[in-house]
């Protein structure tokens, strides 16, 4: 397990912060729902994120109690289930994002749905799908001895959390969990839109370097470029979600590249 | 209301494998086709054979796993403040000034010890079984919710939280918080669905009145486990100076154990108070299940005691058939929800399904895991009761004993019959002792007041009325 973190070679979303790394730069990172508005447009948007300078696509898995998620996501995924999506439809999301861009994609799933599917089915066939790995937003490692045992054995990464209230020995230990990156949480609350970053992602970002993390992405309350701009200070990607969930809902997936493309100019 | 879209109403999957056909064909007198009875419950019948052997002890379990439940299936953020909650009930509980604290509000406060009385009416319809019932709707609030507030509340300040939130589905868990930080002079918040605020609006005026701010909860479903959504979110924005009273023993570690401890009151009063009227332990102990706050606070006296059936009684809703219940043990699987491993109900991708039952207060899909870990081990038997069997079982309390249950204790009581009738047939306890000698411990977890314009529903006393107006208005046409 030591060292998960440091290789980079055989981690997908590791490979992408590099790039962004080595050009001088943070990784904007960016999410949308599967399914929403619908399996179709979930797919055209995220190929929007990567064809506007977004370094890691990272897309949710509906879920009927989504209790890390705020008000403009939680809609999202409701409509998306009100639509009928099915988890099986995940992976046509993923390998129809992956047929059509070299931009890794990482989901984002609670993690009953991976339960219920078999934690063993559930990689196989995200990885078939061309699928980078799980930020897992209800599963700490604690919990996570299956995970760690597949996620090895189809090569996936596996992205923890961790926020402003972890001990330094539980930031020690989800780092050590960790593979590809590791997810800060900026504040201490759900997914949403907010005025201003909060001072705790410096923090937590910092720590979590100190623990012994070699990237360190930053999520949470993310939502114009200048926020992007002031995170990238620090850490090593930057992830956007409710802004271009709006940006889907309100204006399609032009709206989504557009913001893309402004969020992007603040890496620059 | 919102305009929103709503969630597909996802139906529960039917029963079809083996694994769940034998669940319901060990839940009595279920509809669903075929059984298997060849295969022996579950992944605890080593934890079975122990206890049965006498090697092992059920009572004081400590969590965080109950057999292969339990845990903490949470977000990172919220970790701390379960480890701080921990530290603190750990603490708490060694301290004979705490326990001395909470047993000063139970009896000076809540009014207990709680009765057992003799159902003797009632104990006509049992086959000669006599049922006694444990009386916690004569607490304070109303019914045994209050238990679990006042010992959080005390924790709560300990940790030196100002704030308390809490979820509810009824009212009775939201009312007893909003109680108990009028009481302690904290600040509460009481999420509810927006179905059940303007469903139960007299209970939103009480803990108003008791100073709580009352939010409607309109995403998701608009249920109790939209509420318990919404509290976590809550939490997680709030945790430095706010404590989430968790109203039922399910959840993330150390809710599980620390629900059942305030609770467990409730069976060692009950057992101590049979013997002294009876001279013996109980044949039978039975309570309804909702998250199953009150079936683990009246089981886990007689948990160790072998010759003592335990039966928790789910909500069958329309019946276990129609998809339309709130059995989670009888016909869910194992999933994660709230925070902990245990029996869900969920369609075949892990989205939660809603429940059903005419009982606001057993109107949630998963079930504490504790009891999931009972379930499999065999030392409980669960089995669902339907709204129908239910409400015939309020109805013959009230015209029996002059006691009006909560239509979640009817559950229970509808359960104790079944339980004799049982016996009736097979001509002796589960034991194997005479029927007419049995005796029969029902929690009677609530008082029915809240209850009462569902049950004049139901009984369609209201329709009377009309028919009564209607009678006079065609007299005055003469």
């Amino acid at each position: 397990m030591s060292g998960a973190v440091d290789s980079g070679q055989t981690s997908k979303s590791a490979a992408a912060i590099d790039r962004a790394r080595n050009a001088g730069r943070s990784a904007l990172i960016g999410y949308l729902p599967a399914g929403y508005p619908d399996v179709a447009r979930s797919i055209d948007a995220a190929v929007a994120l990567a064809d506007n300078g977004v370094d890691l696509i990272e897309i949710g898995v509906p879920y009927s109690d989504p209790v890390m998620d705020g008000p403009v996501i939680q809609d999202a995924t409701v409509e998306a289930l009100a639509n009928g999506f099915r988890v099986s439809q995940l992976f046509d999301v993923v390998a129809g994002i992956t047929a059509r861009t070299d931009v890794p994609v990482v989901v984002m799933t609670y993690w009953n749905p991976v339960m219920r599917l078999g934690v063993d089915e559930f990689a196989r066939r995200l990885a078939e799908a061309g699928g980078a790995g799980l930020i897992t937003p209800d599963l700490i490692p604690d919990e996570a001895a299956e995970w760690m045992e597949v996620s090895d054995k189809y090569g996936l990464d596996r992205i923890f959390l961790v926020a402003p209230s972890s001990s330094p020995e539980r930031l020690h230990r989800t780092v050590e969990a960790s593979r590809g990156f590791v997810y800060a949480v900026s504040i201490m609350g759900v997914t949403g839109a907010r005025s201003k970053v909060s001072s705790a992602a410096h923090k937590v970002v910092d720590d979590t370097h100190a623990a012994g993390a070699k990237r360190v992405c930053v999520g949470l309350g993310v939502s114009t470029a200048e926020h992007v701009r002031e995170i990238a200070a620090y850490a090593d990607g930057v992830i956007v979600g409710t802004a271009l969930v709006a940006a889907l809902r309100d204006g399609g997936v032009g709206a989504v590249g557009q913001l893309a493309k402004e969020l992007s100019a603040g890496l620059a | 209301m919102t305009d929103k879209p709503q969630p597909p109403q996802r139906t529960a999957e039917t029963a079809t494998d083996p694994e769940r056909t034998r669940k319901v064909a060990a839940a009595g007198d279920s509809t669903a086709a075929g059984t298997d009875d060849s295969q022996t419950q579950g992944t605890g019948a080593e934890g079975a054979e122990a206890f049965l052997e006498g090697r092992e002890s059920l009572r004081g379990a400590t969590g965080p796993y109950f057999g292969a439940y339990g845990g903490r299936w949470m977000p990172e953020s919220l970790i701390a403040a379960l480890d701080e909650l921990e530290d603190t009930f750990e603490k708490a509980c060694a301290d004979p000034d705490f326990v001395a604290e909470v047993a000063d509000l139970n009896r000076n406060y809540s009014g207990r010890p709680s009765l057992l009385t003799e159902a003797k009416r009632f104990s006509e319809h049992a086959c000669g079984a006599r049922i006694f019932l444990k009386r916690e709707d004569l607490n304070h609030t109303g019914s045994h919710k209050i238990n679990n507030v006042l010992g959080q509340a005390l924790l709560a300040k300990r940790m030196g939280k100002t704030r308390l939130i809490a979820e509810t589905g009824a009212g009775q868990h939201g009312v007893a918080s909003a109680t108990a930080a009028a009481l302690m002079g904290m600040e509460c918040v009481v999420y509810m669905g927006a179905e059940d605020t303007r469903r139960q609006a007299l209970n939103v005026a009480r803990m108003e009145l008791l100073g709580a701010k009352v939010i409607p909860v309109a995403h998701g479903s608009q249920t109790l486990k939209d509420a318990i959504n919404e509290a976590l979110r809550d939490w997680v924005a709030n945790v430095d100076h706010t404590h989430y009273l968790l109203g039922t023993a399910a959840g993330a570690h150390p809710f599980p154990a620390m629900v059942r401890f305030f609770h467990e009151v409730i069976g060692d009063e009950a057992r101590g108070q049979i013997l002294e009227q009876t001279g013996a332990l109980p044949d039978a102990v039975c309570a309804c299940i909702g998250g199953g706050s009150n079936a683990i606070g009246i089981f886990h006296a007689f948990l160790d005691d072998k010759d003592v059936e335990i039966f928790g009684f789910e909500a069958g809703g329309d019946g276990v058939e129609t998809g339309r219940h709130a059995a989670s043990i009888t016909l869910g699987r194992p999933g994660v929800l709230h925070g902990a491993r245990s029996y869900l109900m969920q369609d075949e991708d892990g989205q939660t399904v809603e429940s059903h039952s005419i009982s606001a207060g057993l109107d949630y899909p998963g079930v504490g895991p504790e009891h999931s870990y009972l379930a499999d081990i065999g030392r409980v038997t669960y089995e669902p009761i339907t709204d129908a069997e239910a409400m015939d079982s309020f109805q013959l309390l009230c015209r029996t004993e002059g006691i009006i249950p909560a239509i979640e204790s009817a559950h229970a009581l509808a359960g104790a019959l079944k339980v004799a009738r049982r016996w009736d047939e097979a001509g002796h306890t589960g034991a194997g002792r005479p029927v007419n000698e049995a005796i029969i411990i029902v929690n009677l977890s609530g008082r029915g007041d809240k209850d009462v314009a569902t049950a004049a529903e139901w009984f369609d006393l209201l329709e009377t009325e009309k028919v009564d107006s209607k009678t006079v208005t065609e007299g005055e046409d003469k």
